[in-house]
Protein backbone atom coordinates (compact mmCIF):
# COMPACT_ATOMS: atom_id res chain seq x y z
CA UNK A 1 0.00 0.00 0.00
CA UNK A 2 1.35 3.06 -1.01
CA UNK A 3 1.38 5.90 1.89
CA UNK A 4 3.50 8.41 -0.23
CA UNK A 5 2.40 11.92 -0.52
CA UNK A 6 4.26 14.62 -2.22
CA UNK A 7 5.06 17.17 0.70
CA UNK A 8 4.82 18.74 3.46
CA UNK A 9 1.59 20.69 2.62
CA UNK A 10 -0.57 17.35 1.38
CA UNK A 11 0.73 15.22 4.64
CA UNK A 12 -0.85 18.09 6.97
CA UNK A 13 -4.07 18.22 5.05
CA UNK A 14 -6.99 18.37 7.25
CA UNK A 15 -5.38 19.52 10.35
CA UNK A 16 -7.84 21.87 12.20
CA UNK A 17 -8.90 24.26 14.74
CA UNK A 18 -8.89 22.42 17.84
CA UNK A 19 -7.36 19.31 17.09
CA UNK A 20 -5.24 17.12 19.70
CA UNK A 21 -1.75 16.52 17.83
CA UNK A 22 0.63 14.24 18.87
CA UNK A 23 4.67 15.20 18.45
CA UNK A 24 7.07 12.54 18.42
CA UNK A 25 10.71 13.82 20.10
CA UNK A 26 12.32 14.13 23.46
CA UNK A 27 14.21 17.52 23.52
CA UNK A 28 15.27 19.13 20.36
CA UNK A 29 15.92 14.87 19.20
CA UNK A 30 13.73 13.18 16.62
CA UNK A 31 11.23 15.92 16.35
CA UNK A 32 9.42 16.72 13.21
CA UNK A 33 10.64 19.89 12.48
CA UNK A 34 9.34 20.44 8.90
CA UNK A 35 5.86 19.43 10.23
CA UNK A 36 6.22 22.12 12.75
CA UNK A 37 7.28 24.23 10.63
CA UNK A 38 4.08 23.80 8.22
CA UNK A 39 1.52 24.06 11.28
CA UNK A 40 3.45 27.68 11.90
CA UNK A 41 2.20 28.30 8.66
CA UNK A 42 -1.35 26.58 8.34
CA UNK A 43 -2.08 28.80 11.41
CA UNK A 44 -4.24 26.66 13.03
CA UNK A 45 -5.22 27.55 16.63
CA UNK A 46 -6.32 26.25 19.70
CA UNK A 47 -4.22 23.27 19.70
CA UNK A 48 -3.84 20.41 21.93
CA UNK A 49 -0.29 19.25 21.72
CA UNK A 50 1.05 15.97 23.44
CA UNK A 51 5.30 15.51 23.63
CA UNK A 52 7.37 15.07 25.50
CA UNK A 53 9.09 18.44 25.90
CA UNK A 54 7.92 21.78 24.91
CA UNK A 55 10.94 22.62 22.68
CA UNK A 56 12.95 25.99 23.26
CA UNK A 57 11.85 29.35 22.97
CA UNK A 58 12.69 29.74 18.96
CA UNK A 59 12.96 25.94 17.80
CA UNK A 60 10.80 22.83 17.55
CA UNK A 61 6.99 23.31 19.65
CA UNK A 62 8.50 26.86 20.76
CA UNK A 63 7.42 28.03 17.49
CA UNK A 64 3.92 27.56 17.71
CA UNK A 65 3.87 28.56 21.51
CA UNK A 66 5.71 32.26 20.36
CA UNK A 67 2.37 32.12 17.77
CA UNK A 68 -0.25 31.53 20.70
CA UNK A 69 -1.24 28.10 18.53
CA UNK A 70 -0.98 25.69 21.51
CA UNK A 71 -4.29 25.92 24.13
CA UNK A 72 -3.18 22.57 25.78
CA UNK A 73 0.34 21.23 26.26
CA UNK A 74 0.26 17.42 27.60
CA UNK A 75 4.34 16.74 28.44
CA UNK A 76 6.70 15.89 31.21
CA UNK A 77 9.68 18.31 31.11
CA UNK A 78 9.39 21.72 29.73
CA UNK A 79 12.08 23.38 31.73
CA UNK A 80 14.21 24.43 28.44
CA UNK A 81 11.76 26.90 27.30
CA UNK A 82 11.01 30.39 28.90
CA UNK A 83 7.93 31.14 27.17
CA UNK A 84 6.40 28.43 28.35
CA UNK A 85 6.88 28.56 31.69
CA UNK A 86 5.56 32.39 31.34
CA UNK A 87 2.26 31.02 29.65
CA UNK A 88 2.09 28.54 32.03
CA UNK A 89 2.21 30.78 34.93
CA UNK A 90 -0.17 33.72 33.79
CA UNK A 91 -2.53 31.17 32.78
CA UNK A 92 -3.25 31.69 28.87
CA UNK A 93 -1.48 27.88 28.30
CA UNK A 94 -3.20 24.74 30.07
CA UNK A 95 -0.66 22.50 30.56
CA UNK A 96 -0.66 18.84 32.23
CA UNK A 97 2.26 17.74 33.41
CA UNK A 98 3.12 13.61 33.95
CA UNK A 99 5.38 11.26 34.35
CA UNK A 100 7.22 10.70 31.27
CA UNK A 101 7.05 7.02 31.62
CA UNK A 102 3.63 7.21 32.12
CA UNK A 103 3.09 9.20 28.93
CA UNK A 104 4.85 6.79 27.06
CA UNK A 105 2.96 3.82 28.17
CA UNK A 106 -0.69 5.96 27.79
CA UNK A 107 0.32 6.97 24.35
CA UNK A 108 1.04 2.65 23.65
CA UNK A 109 -2.05 1.84 25.21
CA UNK A 110 -3.55 4.28 23.13
CA UNK A 111 -2.87 2.75 19.86
CA UNK A 112 -2.71 -0.89 21.79
CA UNK A 113 -6.00 -0.95 22.53
CA UNK A 114 -6.10 -0.61 26.10
CA UNK A 115 -8.11 1.48 27.86
CA UNK A 116 -6.00 2.36 30.58
CA UNK A 117 -3.75 0.74 33.17
CA UNK A 118 -2.12 0.87 37.02
CA UNK A 119 1.07 2.19 37.27
CA UNK A 120 2.82 2.81 40.81
CA UNK A 121 4.82 6.26 39.11
CA UNK A 122 3.04 9.14 40.70
CA UNK A 123 1.49 7.40 43.48
CA UNK A 124 1.44 10.34 46.84
CA UNK A 125 1.80 13.10 44.46
CA UNK A 126 0.18 15.97 42.55
CA UNK A 127 -0.22 13.70 39.65
CA UNK A 128 -2.31 10.70 41.84
CA UNK A 129 -5.38 13.31 42.71
CA UNK A 130 -8.16 12.00 41.84
CA UNK A 131 -7.13 9.32 39.88
CA UNK A 132 -8.25 5.39 41.43
CA UNK A 133 -5.70 3.73 43.65
CA UNK A 134 -5.30 -0.14 43.87
CA UNK A 135 -2.97 -2.39 45.59
CA UNK A 136 -0.96 -4.78 44.14
CA UNK A 137 2.00 -6.86 45.37
CA UNK A 138 1.72 -4.74 48.39
CA UNK A 139 2.12 -1.78 46.65
CA UNK A 140 -0.24 1.24 46.08
CA UNK A 141 -0.54 1.96 42.19
CA UNK A 142 -2.60 4.43 40.52
CA UNK A 143 -5.18 4.18 37.60
CA UNK A 144 -3.79 6.04 33.90
CA UNK A 145 -6.04 6.74 31.02
CA UNK A 146 -4.79 5.69 27.24
CA UNK A 147 -3.65 8.62 24.66
CA UNK A 148 -4.68 9.02 21.41
CA UNK A 149 -4.46 11.76 18.88
CA UNK A 150 -6.54 13.28 15.78
CA UNK A 151 -3.05 13.66 14.05
CA UNK A 152 0.24 12.23 15.24
CA UNK A 153 3.23 13.44 13.81
CA UNK A 154 6.43 11.29 14.20
CA UNK A 155 10.00 11.49 12.49
CA UNK A 156 12.23 8.86 11.44
CA UNK A 157 15.62 8.08 10.07
CA UNK A 158 14.23 6.15 7.05
CA UNK A 159 11.10 4.85 5.77
CA UNK A 160 9.79 3.25 2.52
CA UNK A 161 6.77 3.66 0.37
CA UNK A 162 4.82 0.84 3.04
CA UNK A 163 5.47 3.33 5.57
CA UNK A 164 7.76 1.09 7.35
CA UNK A 165 10.11 3.07 9.78
CA UNK A 166 13.59 2.85 10.68
CA UNK A 167 14.67 5.48 13.47
CA UNK A 168 18.37 6.49 14.44
CA UNK A 169 19.47 6.09 17.96
CA UNK A 170 17.88 8.00 20.36
CA UNK A 171 16.20 9.76 18.14
CA UNK A 172 13.21 6.83 18.02
CA UNK A 173 12.23 7.83 21.86
CA UNK A 174 8.11 9.00 21.58
CA UNK A 175 8.19 8.39 17.87
CA UNK A 176 7.00 4.94 17.82
CA UNK A 177 4.07 4.97 20.07
CA UNK A 178 2.73 8.06 19.18
CA UNK A 179 2.60 6.52 15.60
CA UNK A 180 0.45 3.47 17.09
CA UNK A 181 -2.03 6.17 18.74
CA UNK A 182 -2.60 8.49 16.04
CA UNK A 183 -6.14 8.49 14.14
CA UNK A 184 -3.97 9.65 11.26
CA UNK A 185 -0.09 9.15 11.78
CA UNK A 186 2.21 11.32 9.19
CA UNK A 187 5.62 10.53 9.10
CA UNK A 188 8.01 12.90 7.84
CA UNK A 189 11.82 10.98 7.25
CA UNK A 190 15.11 11.79 6.15
CA UNK A 191 15.10 8.85 3.54
CA UNK A 192 12.80 7.49 1.83
CA UNK A 193 13.00 4.47 -0.12
CA UNK A 194 11.23 1.92 -2.23
CA UNK A 195 9.59 -0.76 -0.72
CA UNK A 196 11.84 -3.47 -0.48
CA UNK A 197 14.83 -1.48 0.53
CA UNK A 198 14.40 -2.04 4.13
CA UNK A 199 15.35 -5.19 5.76
CA UNK A 200 12.10 -6.24 7.28
CA UNK A 201 13.89 -7.72 10.45
CA UNK A 202 14.68 -4.18 11.32
CA UNK A 203 11.78 -2.49 10.91
CA UNK A 204 11.00 -0.44 14.24
CA UNK A 205 7.25 0.60 13.73
CA UNK A 206 5.69 -1.29 10.89
CA UNK A 207 3.47 0.74 8.08
CA UNK A 208 0.59 -0.24 9.27
CA UNK A 209 0.29 2.48 11.81
CA UNK A 210 1.16 4.43 9.08
CA UNK A 211 -1.34 6.94 6.68
CA UNK A 212 0.84 9.24 4.92
CA UNK A 213 4.76 9.76 4.56
CA UNK A 214 6.48 12.01 2.95
CA UNK A 215 10.91 13.36 2.61
CA UNK A 216 11.05 16.32 4.62
CA UNK A 217 12.92 18.78 2.77
CA UNK A 218 15.27 19.98 5.48
CA UNK A 219 16.26 18.82 8.87
CA UNK A 220 18.25 21.37 11.02
CA UNK A 221 18.72 18.87 13.79
CA UNK A 222 19.42 21.59 16.01
CA UNK A 223 21.56 20.14 19.21
CA UNK A 224 20.03 21.64 23.03
CA UNK A 225 23.85 20.85 24.64
CA UNK A 226 26.15 20.38 22.71
CA UNK A 227 28.61 18.94 25.19
CA UNK A 228 32.44 17.51 23.64
CA UNK A 229 35.53 16.07 25.16
CA UNK A 230 39.19 17.29 23.86
CA UNK A 231 41.21 14.82 22.37
CA UNK A 232 44.82 14.04 24.18
CA UNK B 1 33.73 19.36 52.45
CA UNK B 2 33.15 17.74 49.33
CA UNK B 3 32.45 19.42 46.19
CA UNK B 4 30.63 18.15 43.24
CA UNK B 5 32.96 15.62 42.02
CA UNK B 6 33.85 14.01 45.56
CA UNK B 7 29.82 13.62 46.26
CA UNK B 8 29.72 11.69 42.76
CA UNK B 9 33.41 10.07 43.80
CA UNK B 10 31.72 8.85 47.31
CA UNK B 11 28.72 7.42 45.16
CA UNK B 12 30.32 5.83 42.65
CA UNK B 13 31.67 3.64 45.61
CA UNK B 14 28.35 2.08 45.60
CA UNK B 15 28.62 0.67 42.37
CA UNK B 16 28.56 -3.12 42.29
CA UNK B 17 29.80 -5.19 39.34
CA UNK B 18 27.17 -5.97 36.73
CA UNK B 19 24.81 -3.30 37.61
CA UNK B 20 23.15 -1.34 35.39
CA UNK B 21 22.41 2.18 36.92
CA UNK B 22 20.85 5.47 35.78
CA UNK B 23 21.73 8.94 36.67
CA UNK B 24 19.83 11.88 36.94
CA UNK B 25 21.06 15.57 35.64
CA UNK B 26 23.57 17.40 37.57
CA UNK B 27 26.07 15.72 40.12
CA UNK B 28 24.84 11.97 38.99
CA UNK B 29 26.06 12.29 35.62
CA UNK B 30 29.74 13.16 37.26
CA UNK B 31 29.23 9.88 38.93
CA UNK B 32 29.87 8.21 35.36
CA UNK B 33 33.78 9.69 35.76
CA UNK B 34 34.56 7.75 38.74
CA UNK B 35 33.70 4.04 38.25
CA UNK B 36 35.93 2.39 40.34
CA UNK B 37 38.76 -0.24 39.02
CA UNK B 38 37.59 -4.06 38.18
CA UNK B 39 33.90 -2.61 38.46
CA UNK B 40 31.52 -3.27 35.05
CA UNK B 41 28.24 -1.30 35.03
CA UNK B 42 26.46 -0.39 32.23
CA UNK B 43 24.43 3.22 32.23
CA UNK B 44 20.88 3.40 30.78
CA UNK B 45 19.55 6.70 29.99
CA UNK B 46 15.65 7.12 30.27
CA UNK B 47 15.41 8.82 26.65
CA UNK B 48 16.34 5.23 25.16
CA UNK B 49 20.03 4.29 25.48
CA UNK B 50 22.42 1.25 27.46
CA UNK B 51 25.41 1.56 27.30
CA UNK B 52 26.44 5.28 27.70
CA UNK B 53 29.67 6.31 26.78
CA UNK B 54 31.62 9.61 27.43
CA UNK B 55 31.15 12.54 25.50
CA UNK B 56 31.82 12.38 21.78
CA UNK B 57 35.77 14.25 20.73
CA UNK B 58 34.62 17.51 19.02
CA UNK B 59 33.20 17.45 15.50
CA UNK B 60 31.63 13.74 16.32
CA UNK B 61 29.10 15.43 18.13
CA UNK B 62 25.61 13.59 16.66
CA UNK B 63 22.18 15.49 17.10
CA UNK B 64 20.52 11.68 16.78
CA UNK B 65 22.40 10.64 20.31
CA UNK B 66 21.91 12.20 23.52
CA UNK B 67 20.91 11.31 27.07
CA UNK B 68 18.04 12.45 29.53
CA UNK B 69 20.36 16.12 29.94
CA UNK B 70 19.83 16.32 26.12
CA UNK B 71 23.88 16.28 26.01
CA UNK B 72 25.51 14.81 22.99
CA UNK B 73 27.05 11.35 24.10
CA UNK B 74 28.36 8.36 22.35
CA UNK B 75 27.69 4.92 23.29
CA UNK B 76 29.71 1.86 24.06
CA UNK B 77 30.61 -1.51 22.32
CA UNK B 78 27.27 -3.41 22.68
CA UNK B 79 25.35 -0.65 23.29
CA UNK B 80 21.29 -0.73 22.64
CA UNK B 81 18.87 2.00 21.67
CA UNK B 82 14.81 1.49 22.34
CA UNK B 83 11.51 3.56 22.44
CA UNK B 84 10.69 5.45 25.49
CA UNK B 85 7.92 2.46 26.80
CA UNK B 86 10.72 0.28 26.47
CA UNK B 87 12.95 1.95 28.76
CA UNK B 88 10.73 2.54 31.34
CA UNK B 89 9.56 -1.22 31.56
CA UNK B 90 13.20 -1.44 32.29
CA UNK B 91 13.01 1.19 34.70
CA UNK B 92 9.35 0.02 36.20
CA UNK B 93 9.97 -3.51 35.94
CA UNK B 94 13.21 -2.69 37.98
CA UNK B 95 15.46 -4.23 35.76
CA UNK B 96 17.55 -1.18 36.83
CA UNK B 97 19.60 -1.97 39.74
CA UNK B 98 20.75 1.62 40.70
CA UNK B 99 19.05 5.01 40.64
CA UNK B 100 21.29 8.15 41.37
CA UNK B 101 18.96 11.68 41.45
CA UNK B 102 18.99 15.24 42.64
CA UNK B 103 16.55 16.53 44.98
CA UNK B 104 15.67 19.73 46.15
CA UNK B 105 13.55 18.17 49.64
CA UNK B 106 14.26 14.72 51.37
CA UNK B 107 12.09 13.54 54.09
CA UNK B 108 13.02 11.62 56.79
CA UNK B 109 10.84 9.23 55.84
CA UNK B 110 12.45 8.96 52.42
CA UNK B 111 10.31 11.02 50.59
CA UNK B 112 11.72 13.14 47.81
CA UNK B 113 10.08 16.33 46.58
CA UNK B 114 12.78 17.41 43.33
CA UNK B 115 10.34 18.85 40.23
CA UNK B 116 8.30 21.97 41.16
CA UNK B 117 8.29 25.08 43.54
CA UNK B 118 4.28 26.39 43.47
CA UNK B 119 4.03 29.96 41.78
CA UNK B 120 8.13 29.85 41.03
CA UNK B 121 9.50 27.27 38.74
CA UNK B 122 7.71 24.12 37.22
CA UNK B 123 9.97 21.83 35.16
CA UNK B 124 7.56 19.00 35.14
CA UNK B 125 8.85 15.42 36.27
CA UNK B 126 10.33 14.31 33.60
CA UNK B 127 11.00 10.30 34.38
CA UNK B 128 12.14 11.27 38.12
CA UNK B 129 8.47 9.96 39.18
CA UNK B 130 8.52 6.44 37.64
CA UNK B 131 11.97 6.22 38.39
CA UNK B 132 11.59 6.37 42.36
CA UNK B 133 8.48 4.73 42.10
CA UNK B 134 9.59 1.71 41.07
CA UNK B 135 13.41 1.28 42.33
CA UNK B 136 14.46 -0.30 44.86
CA UNK B 137 17.84 1.27 45.20
CA UNK B 138 17.92 4.92 45.26
CA UNK B 139 20.62 7.41 46.13
CA UNK B 140 19.71 11.43 46.21
CA UNK B 141 22.76 13.44 45.56
CA UNK B 142 22.41 16.98 46.62
CA UNK B 143 24.19 19.67 48.89
CA UNK B 144 23.21 19.78 52.42
CA UNK B 145 21.67 23.10 52.67
CA UNK B 146 19.83 25.48 49.85
CA UNK B 147 21.07 28.79 48.54
CA UNK B 148 19.29 30.49 51.12
CA UNK B 149 20.95 28.04 53.95
CA UNK B 150 17.92 25.83 54.80
CA UNK B 151 18.16 22.46 55.56
CA UNK B 152 17.36 19.95 52.64
CA UNK B 153 17.15 17.08 55.14
CA UNK B 154 13.67 17.70 56.67
CA UNK B 155 11.45 16.18 58.37
CA UNK B 156 8.73 16.48 55.90
CA UNK B 157 8.96 17.69 52.47
CA UNK B 158 7.28 21.07 52.14
CA UNK B 159 7.62 21.01 48.36
CA UNK B 160 5.56 19.29 45.91
CA UNK B 161 6.42 15.61 46.00
CA UNK B 162 8.32 13.16 43.32
CA UNK B 163 7.78 10.42 45.64
CA UNK B 164 6.81 9.02 48.76
CA UNK B 165 8.92 6.76 50.90
CA UNK B 166 11.59 5.94 48.54
CA UNK B 167 14.76 7.47 48.97
CA UNK B 168 17.29 5.07 51.55
CA UNK B 169 20.56 6.77 50.71
CA UNK B 170 21.72 10.60 50.52
CA UNK B 171 25.23 11.86 49.94
CA UNK B 172 25.92 15.44 50.61
CA UNK B 173 29.26 17.63 50.28
CA UNK B 174 28.67 16.71 54.44
CA UNK B 175 28.05 13.09 55.24
CA UNK B 176 26.30 10.06 53.72
CA UNK B 177 23.05 9.12 55.58
CA UNK B 178 20.57 6.42 55.49
CA UNK B 179 16.98 6.49 56.04
CA UNK B 180 15.21 4.13 58.22
CA UNK B 181 12.68 3.92 60.84
CA UNK B 182 11.78 7.45 59.88
CA UNK B 183 15.16 8.56 60.56
CA UNK B 184 18.00 9.81 59.16
CA UNK B 185 20.89 8.13 60.31
CA UNK B 186 24.40 9.27 60.29
CA UNK B 187 26.77 6.75 58.14
CA UNK B 188 30.03 8.78 57.23
CA UNK B 189 31.10 12.41 57.63
CA UNK B 190 33.11 13.77 54.78
CA UNK B 191 36.59 14.96 55.49
CA UNK B 192 37.42 17.92 57.96
CA UNK B 193 33.33 18.34 58.82
CA UNK B 194 32.58 18.06 61.96
CA UNK B 195 29.51 15.75 63.50
CA UNK B 196 28.11 18.75 65.02
CA UNK B 197 28.00 21.13 61.37
CA UNK B 198 26.19 17.56 60.20
CA UNK B 199 24.09 17.88 63.35
CA UNK B 200 23.32 22.01 63.03
CA UNK B 201 22.30 21.50 59.33
CA UNK B 202 20.07 18.74 59.42
CA UNK B 203 16.45 19.75 60.19
CA UNK B 204 14.91 16.00 60.14
CA UNK B 205 15.85 13.83 63.46
CA UNK B 206 19.23 12.47 63.16
CA UNK B 207 20.67 9.73 64.87
CA UNK B 208 24.42 9.85 65.52
CA UNK B 209 26.20 7.23 66.63
CA UNK B 210 28.95 7.45 69.06
CA UNK B 211 31.67 7.03 66.21
CA UNK B 212 31.12 8.34 62.63
CA UNK B 213 34.03 7.32 60.37
CA UNK B 214 35.18 9.74 57.78
CA UNK B 215 35.02 8.99 54.28
CA UNK B 216 37.44 7.50 52.52
CA UNK B 217 37.89 8.87 48.82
Amino acid sequence: MNKVVNNVEQALEGIQDGMTLMLGGFGLCGIPENSIAQLVKLGVKNLTCISNNAGVDDFGLGLLLQNRQIKKMISSYVGENAEFERQMLSGELIVDLIPQGSLAERCRAGGAGIPAFFTPAGFGTEVAEGKEVRMYNGKPHILEEALTADFAIVKAWKGDTEGNLVFKATARNFNPMMAMAGKITIAEVEELVPAGELDPNFIHTPGIFVQRIFKGQHFEKRIEQRTVRTRN
Amino acid sequence: MLDKSGIAKRIAQELKNGWYVNLGIGIPTLVANYIPEGVDVEFQSENGVLGMGPFPFEGEEDADLINAGKQTITVRKGAAFFDSAMSFAMIRGQHVQLTVLGAMEVSQSGDIANWKIPGKMVKGMGGAMDLVASADNIIVAMMHSNREGESKLLKECSLPLTGVGCVKKVVTELAVLEIKDNKFHLIERAPGVSVEEIIAKTEGDLVVPEFVPEMKL
